[in-house]
């Protein structure tokens, strides 16, 4: 018994716009132990309870885009106001060698920011390959240039960088970045396109899944991956995206 | 005596399990998938979640959350509807068949009439009992009282259960009740070929800076930790009352919470909570830390370790 509460309040410290509907929230102090990958459960009484990637540990940081009433109601709290907090849950990214290749569809840049830092903190080479709708979806560009990343830009009407599927970007840095290993975060469509190339040429990479989360803790089964992007990536049946993942590891064996 | 000798099979009304692990309905029993996992991980019985007349989407976030003595739940029996959970149990008989696991459905109706129904549906799926639940803490507002809160409720729906299936049924008791052991006897009276005890305990808990209670449906049902007295003590009292097997369920996380629950005169033991604390292969680790509990305290098979604690 050590008291422990289920929900953690923090406090807004600063907010700042990314997008026209994507705000980076900043709070008043660090979450414990959270890993890049890794989500958090986030509560606002009378309002709902949703997961929400960590998009840094200290302080706690997240990045949200207003997709629906509760993102909405998080994207819009104001400096000074709670959110409950439990987490972190599930298993996220593990830094596998030297040579670092993100790959961001559209929201998923955000918990990719947080391990591009600690990459290239630890004096690694980072390319992000950041993928989305028009120009003013782009996500977080900057923060990864400013993190000391290359960048790799496509949106789909070839408003900003390349015109395309991120895909396509990622199978040229495939062959000149040369990655050791790959870390994706995005739409499942893109997960299982990545999960195909990385297959194809045996190379290292850990795909990061979302979903409905209910529990966040293994027990509910709501959580369970579909058996189409299953089967695309080679996931094992009955695989949680709560506990057993987000974040699933290809050609690697076993986690290390 | 060596490990390897001791016998950790056990019998539900003619069902033989070759360990007494059991997985608790309302965990993982979501999918084929995720019940083959819980057989692979090493369990002795899997039971599916529960399911009714109709498909229900549940209560709304936040459904579950960690506390200090476990975890307080309020998912509010999301299930797909039983003609769909037919097609569901079929498919994990198939893959449970050929790993000697049994099947185990559950289903909860709002009214005796309705029980009935799904029962005479589900037996469809050809699981190898059915558990009625009559218990679930958390949809007061939309069923009322549960039929488990007294002995004449609980009795009919056994009574209509029973005459509407031919497969062996288990009713899972509440354990917010007077006299657990009187509603027992009225269950087993009615038909009942075994018992699931307990449910989780109902229970309230209120996050101070927010001045709300924690779940969305406010109160949930206590489970892990906290609830391992509370269903030891039910299933005692059970045990006292009446022949039948129990499915011994509350806070069972490791090999000896296992062997307390069966010295409580349980037959097999329920897992849930447990699988948050360690993983679905908290199965494999409970068989294995039961076995040399009884290796060491000198117990050949579960038969000679069942009620001692009551004698």
């Amino acid at each position: 018994m050590n008291g422990k509460k289920p929900f953690r309040v923090f406090l807004l410290k600063e907010k700042h716009r990314e997008t026209v509907n994507v705000n980076t929230l900043i709070f008043d102090k660090p979450l414990d132990g959270a890993k890049p990958g890794q989500f958090v459960m986030i509560w606002l009484p009378d309002i709902g309870e949703k997961p929400f990637c960590v998009a840094d540990d200290d302080p706690f940081t997240i990045t949200v885009a207003a997709v629906g009433d509760f993102s909405h109601a998080v994207h819009t709290l104001g400096i000074g106001q709670s959110a409950w907090v439990r987490g972190p849950f599930g298993q996220g990214f593990i830094i596998q060698g030297r040579r670092h290749l993100l790959v961001g569809g559209g929201y998923g840049a955000a918990p990719l920011l947080f391990v591009a830092k600690q990459m290239v903190s630890r004096g690694h080479a980072v390319m992000a390959c950041l993928g989305a709708r028009s120009a003013e979806d782009i996500l977080l560009a900057d923060a990864f240039l400013d993190a000391g990343c290359e960048i790799c830009v496509t949106t789909d009407d070839g408003s900003r960088g390349m015109k395309g599927q991120v895909t396509e970007a990622v199978a040229a840095a495939l062959e000149e970045f040369k990655p050791d290993t790959l870390y994706a975060c995005g739409p499942v469509l893109m997960n299982s396109a990545l999960a195909h190339i990385c297959r194809e040429k045996g190379v290292l990479a850990q795909l990061s899944y979302e979903a409905l989360i209910r529990c966040g803790i293994g027990l509910c089964g709501s959580c369970e991956l579909d058996s189409i992007s299953r089967a695309a990536a080679g996931i094992p049946s009955g695989w949680l995206i709560c506990k057993d993942g987000p974040v699933f590891f290809i050609n690697a064996g076993s986690r290390t | 005596m060596s490990a390897e000798r001791i016998d950790l099979s056990c019998e539900l009304s003619g069902i033989r399990l070759g360990n007494p692990t059991v997985l608790a309905s309302g965990i993982l029993g979501t999918s084929a998938d995720l019940m083959e996992r819980a057989a692979q991980s090493g369990v002795g019985g899997v039971t599916a979640k529960s399911c009714g007349p109709e498909k229900r989407a549940g209560h709304i976030n936040p459904v579950a959350v960690e506390w200090d003595g476990g975890v307080i739940n309020a998912i509010g029996l999301t299930n797909p509807g039983v003609e769909e959970e037919v097609h569901l149990l079929r498919e994990a008989k198939q893959r449970l068949t050929t790993m000697g696991v049994p099947l185990f459905a559950s289903i909860f109706a709002p009214t005796v009439a309705e029980f009935a129904q799904v029962a005479a549906v589900i037996s469809r799926g050809e699981p190898d009992l059915i558990e009625i639940n009559i218990s679930c803490p958390n949809v007061g507002d939309e069923f009322g009282t549960p039929f488990a809160g007294s002995p004449e409720t609980a009795a009919q729906v056994t009574a209509a259960v029973k005459a509407a299936t031919h497969i062996p049924i288990s009713v899972k008791l509440a354990p917010n009740v007077p006299n657990i052991a009187r509603i027992a006897h009225a269950v087993v009276e009615a038909g009942a070929d075994a018992i699931t005890a307990i449910n989780t305990m109902p229970g309230l808990i209120i996050d101070p800076m927010a001045g709300q209670p924690v779940l969305a449906n406010r109160v949930g049902g206590l489970s892990g930790w906290s609830l391992k007295p509370v269903a030891l003590r039910c299933v005692a009292e059970i045990r006292r009352a009446v022949d039948v097997p129990i499915i011994g369920t509350g806070g069972v996380a490791n090999g000896l919470d296992a062997a307390e629950m069966i010295m409580a005169g349980a037959d097999a033991v329920g897992v849930g909570t447990a699988v948050w604390q360690r993983g679905p292969q908290v199965f494999a680790l409970i068989c294995e830390e039961l076995r040399a509990f009884m290796e060491e305290a000198g117990y050949p098979n579960l038969q000679a370790m069942k009620g001692v604690a009551l004698r």
